[in-house]
């Protein structure tokens, strides 16, 4: 699809404008980190030049599960059950693999009600991107703690939270994820190379990206607000992502100062050093780094962990290449003679 | 229920007259022993003799250790229902042994293991003791092989003592154990020490008999989960995702089996299939919905407690309108229930299942065949009315052993429902979701995935509009929910009709479904030769009842609802559906758990009409 003569800027690959991108208006409340996150996906499905066609937006029940409606509007979306889009997701790409499938999730509705899901998808290793739209507070039920609030942190009312929070990231590299990073909805450039990356994974990728709900937990002493988010967010490299279709420039670096990763679809990421050594594709290192920051309390965004070979759920599977959805009569109904065989064989 | 009229043939005094294959053999073991593959040659070599007959396993929730029934019914006329007496115990498990032989009516016949010395406790039985573990430790040393051993060679003593010819014995072992030659030699060498035991050291002196017939021959011997898998893979599934579950496992393996045989695509020798074992009940139906909602032909199987789990996701595919098949295999509820005894406790959870007004299709298969062509038509059905269909299947027809007619292969193609494909739609120019196009409350779909420009929706199980846009607004919610009832009233029309026979001169009514059904030719023998009483007989075949239900109902004087739960399930939705005829009514219920049999319907009838 790359050609060599330089596109009109404001079109992408498949000659489609960002607006070809948007949903239908969003409802959430004005300052919501969740609309802030659904701009840079029309932003990454614009730049990767996906046709919305192939796109199935998935998701549970929350105020973060609302917006798919709110981005890729020429793409088909299931707005499911509380916790168990996981369940959805797998199914429809069971029965279209094909489709390139975004599921959008809350903490309430992955870490709460959907843990089981949750799990059990990154187990499998299907392919789709996994978005958390982590605000460490039930948005829609109006401000109920989550399981991924801080140790002691505050409700407006003043309640305290006394339990631990799961870390999304540290259970899905337990699970065997094989893209999992972190980003804050306040950080669009970072949110949108991890995005591209995503896109560019065959396996699950997930992102838990902390997203403040500007009604519920954006207060002085909130843990997922802007101002927390935006003070201590530490960056663990600075990614830049070249999709496949584009010519890698060669860029001059000292050594040990720039990564490049390619990903299962040809493209790559580079992450460019900031202040400490990390390699995303060790999994013991991901594994030190979060149980790290989870005694530190810091905030530490990037990619933490890739593996851009791991078997996904359809090589194990060994199905058919074509969608089992649309196989003709002849090859999914056998014909007269086997029948004639398995009753034989009942005699 | 009390019987006063009960014919009751007092065996000891008719001992020179025989009985022939008409009597039940019930092999007593324990779990986990290897009895199932003897139990299987005694059974399919008694059909292969020409006699109809029918297998029922009254087994555990165990693995193993337990004790276990296997009970052989054996019926000229081809009654395939649950028969109450035992004629012929073959007592194996020590365990047991006592309580086995005193629950016998007088003069029936005891095989038994020597060493249980089982003679003593009645005298009007007629015992034949032999020492099976020695004549099994005449072909094997092994201790542990020479137990699975003793249990062919009571098959080999019950031939010879009843006339079943040696050569079925061993062309069904030849059968079981395919190219296994060892497994073959040891066990027809078994068999024979058995018989010859038998020949050389007892006298018969008892009256049941097996003599050749010719009423089995081209039939087979299935269970109805085996039915359904076969129906399910014949119908095009293409995603099967389940959680194990008694007694609906079976189901979803079999059909994993058939699958992995005969649906591996020969140009690419990939799976034209994909089975995932899910991590519960909520995730396999999940995965089903989702599956469904891209097109896909899909279903799980599950039991009561599977059920209740998937209450909220139901709901969603019915307010989705996304097509899946669910099978509900029952088994003895509330909770955990007795998961390996038999119910028809579900029907008004499947027909209601999920909160908010909703009402769905439920299919009753009642016999084998039915098993395999209801299948087929739960998923034309699905995808014709997207929404989910229930299969409603039971321990006693999905684990139990049957004979039927070799299946017919399905005429109808495929119906893939109201699906608008890109040319579709270029040539239409318009598509909402939701809308009443055909004025039969069915609206048309688009799969994810298809490229023009209208095909797109957002699927919500929020309250939404005719264009699937969110909507709080009165009229669109009430306009949903009339136009999913209008689709419930066609559904009424596409559903398997009732099964109806009216007898001339008859005032009772009998109506029943699944399972219910196999003891019903039974029980109108009955009534006709112990009572004179004939009746008109219903066989309801799905939810919603068709308009033939009222019908019924006002052409008798009087209508027994038969049927195996505490409630009367469907006693309740009928008495909805004839308001004015209420008092018509009466239910006849069985629910200990044991599959139906003639004899309690026919008692509990007959204590009615005495009043
Ligand atoms: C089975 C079920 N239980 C409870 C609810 C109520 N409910 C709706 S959204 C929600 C929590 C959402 O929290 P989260 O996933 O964090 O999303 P947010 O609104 O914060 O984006 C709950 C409890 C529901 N819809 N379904
Ligand atoms: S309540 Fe919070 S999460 Fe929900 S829309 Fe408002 S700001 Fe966003
Ligand atoms: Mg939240």
């Amino acid at each position: 699809m790359a050609t060599s003569t330089p596109k009109p800027k404001k079109v992408n690959r498949l000659g489609l404008a960002l607006s070809e991108y948007r949903g239908r208006p969003s409802t959430l409340c004005a300052g919501c980190g969740h609309d802030a996150v659904s701009s840079q996906i029309m932003k990454a499905f614009y730049e990767m030049g996906i046709n919305p066609h192939q796109v199935a937006k998935m998701s549970g029940i929350g105020c973060s599960s609302k917006t798919p409606a709110y981005f890729l509007g020429a793409s088909h979306g299931f707005n499911g059950v509380h916790g168990r889009m996981p369940s959805l997701a797998t199914g429809a790409l069971l029965g279209n693999r094909d489709l390139i499938c975004v599921g959008l999730s809350g903490d309430g509705d992955t870490a709460s009600i959907g843990l089981g899901q949750f799990c059990h998808l990154l187990r499998r290793n299907v392919p789709m991107i996994y978005i958390i739209e982590n605000n460490g507070v039930y948005g829609l039920t109006k401000g109920q703690f989550s399981a991924t609030s801080d140790l002691g942190s505050q409700l407006k009312s003043g309640v305290i939270n006394d339990l631990p929070p799961i870390d999304c990231c540290a259970l899905a590299i337990e699970m065997g994820c094989s893209y999992v990073a972190r980003s804050f909805a306040g950080d669009p450039k970072q949110l949108v190379a991890l995005l591209q990356g995503a896109l560019s994974h065959s396996g699950t990728a997930l992102l838990d990206v902390i997203s403040p709900c500007v009604t519920f937990n954006n207060h002085e002493s909130s843990t997922k607000g802007y101002k927390w988010a935006k003070e201590h967010e530490e960056l663990l490299h600075n990614i830049d992502f070249i999709p496949y279709f584009e010519p890698i420039e060669t860029v001059e670096y000292a050594e040990g100062e720039m990564q490049e990763i390619e990903m299962h679809d040809g493209s790559h990421i580079r992450l460019r050093k900031v202040d400490q050594d990390y390699d995303p594709m060790s999994r013991s290192g991901a594994e030190r780094l979060l149980s790290k920051t989870r005694e530190s309390g810091e905030f530490l965004t990037g990619l933490i962990y890739v593996n851009p070979v791991a078997r996904n759920f359809f090589d194990l599977l060994d199905f058919s290449e074509s969608p089992l959805a649309t196989l003709p009569q002849e090859k999914v109904r056998p014909g007269p003679k086997v029948l004639e065989e398995t009753m034989q064989e009942l005699m | 229920m009390s019987t006063q009229t009960r014919p009751r043939e007092d065996l000891k005094k008719k001992k020179r007259q025989e009985v022939v294959n008409d009597f039940s053999i019930q092999v007593a073991t324990v779990n986990g022993s290897g009895s199932q593959s003897s139990n299987n040659v005694l059974m399919r070599a008694i059909f292969r003799m020409g006699v109809p007959i029918s297998g029922k396993n009254l087994f555990p929730s165990n693995i193993a250790g337990l004790p276990t029934w296997f009970t052989i019914r054996a019926s000229k006329e081809g009654h395939a229902g649950r028969k109450k007496d035992i004629d012929v115990l073959i007592a194996m498990n020590p365990g047991t042994a006592r309580e086995d032989v005193e629950s016998l009516e007088a003069g029936r016949v005891v095989i038994y293991d020597e060493k249980l010395n089982l003679s003593k406790i009645r005298d009007d039985l007629i015992y034949y003791p032999i020492p099976f573990s020695e004549l099994a430790g005449e072909v094997v040393k092994d201790v542990r092989l020479r137990k699975l051993i003793a249990n062919i060679v009571y098959v080999g003593s019950a031939a010879e003592l009843f006339g079943i010819e040696m050569t079925e014995v061993e062309a069904v072992i030849a059968n079981w154990f395919k190219n296994k030659k060892k497994a073959i030699d040891l066990n027809v060498q078994a068999a024979h020490l058995g018989a010859k035991y038998v020949a050389e050291n007892l006298t018969k002196s008892d009256p049941f008999r097996i003599q050749r017939m010719e009423k089995t021959q081209g039939k087979i011997i299935i269970d109805g989960n085996s039915a359904c898998a076969l129906g399910s893979m014949f119908a095009g599934v293409t995603v099967l995702t389940w959680y194990p579950i008694t007694p609906a496992s079976s189901l979803a393996e079999t059909l994993a089996d058939y699958l992995g045989r005969y649906r591996m695509d020969p140009e690419t020798g990939k799976a034209t299939f994909a089975v995932v074992q899910a991590e519960d009940e909520l995730a396999a139906l999940g995965m089903a919905i989702g599956a469904g909602w891209a097109g896909a032909r899909s279903m799980t199987s599950t039991s009561g407690p599977g059920i209740s789990l998937m209450a909220e996701f139901v709901g969603l595919a019915y307010f989705t309108e996304t097509p899946v098949v669910i099978f509900d295999v029952q088994r003895i509820g509330p909770s955990t229930g007795l998961p390996t005894r038999t119910s028809q406790g579900d029907t008004v959870s499947l027909y209601y299942l999920s909160h908010g007004d909703t009402k769905h299709v439920v299919l009753f298969p009642a016999t084998m065949k039915e098993c395999f062509d209801f299948s087929i038509d739960a998923f034309d059905l699905a995808e014709r009315v997207q929404q989910p269909i229930f299969v409603a299947s039971d321990l006693d027809l999905g684990m139990n052993n049957w004979m039927a007619d070799p299946f017919d292969y399905p005429e109808k193609p495929l119906d893939r429902g109201k699906v608008l494909t890109a040319e579709d739609l270029e040539r239409v120019g318009t598509f909402a979701r939701y809308k009443d196009v055909d004025g039969d409350g069915i609206p048309y779909r688009t799969l994810p995935g298809t490229d023009h420009p209208l095909a797109a929706h957002f699927t919500r199980g929020s309250g939404h509009d005719e264009e699937s846009r969110y909507s709080e607004r009165p009229e669109d919610y009430t306009n949903l929910m009339d136009r999913l009832a209008k689709k419930h009233e066609t559904a009424r029309t596409l559903v398997p009709e009732p099964i109806v026979r009216y007898t001339k001169g008859a005032e009772i009514g009998i109506i029943t479904y699944g399972s219910t059904d196999v003891a019903m030719e039974e029980c109108q023998e009955q009534l006709r030769q112990e009572h004179g009483i004939e009746i008109h007989y219903f066989r309801i075949r799905a939810l919603p009842f068709t308009d033939h239900l009222k019908d019924f109902v006002s052409r008798c004087q009087k209508v027994y609802v038969v049927e195996q739960n505490r409630d009367g399930q469907m006693g309740d939705l009928i008495f909805l559906e004839v308001k004015d005829e209420l008092g018509k009514i009466r239910k006849v219920l069985h629910y200990d758990g044991l599959p139906i049999d003639a004899r309690s319907i026919t008692d509990q009838i007959m204590a009615y009409e005495r009043g």
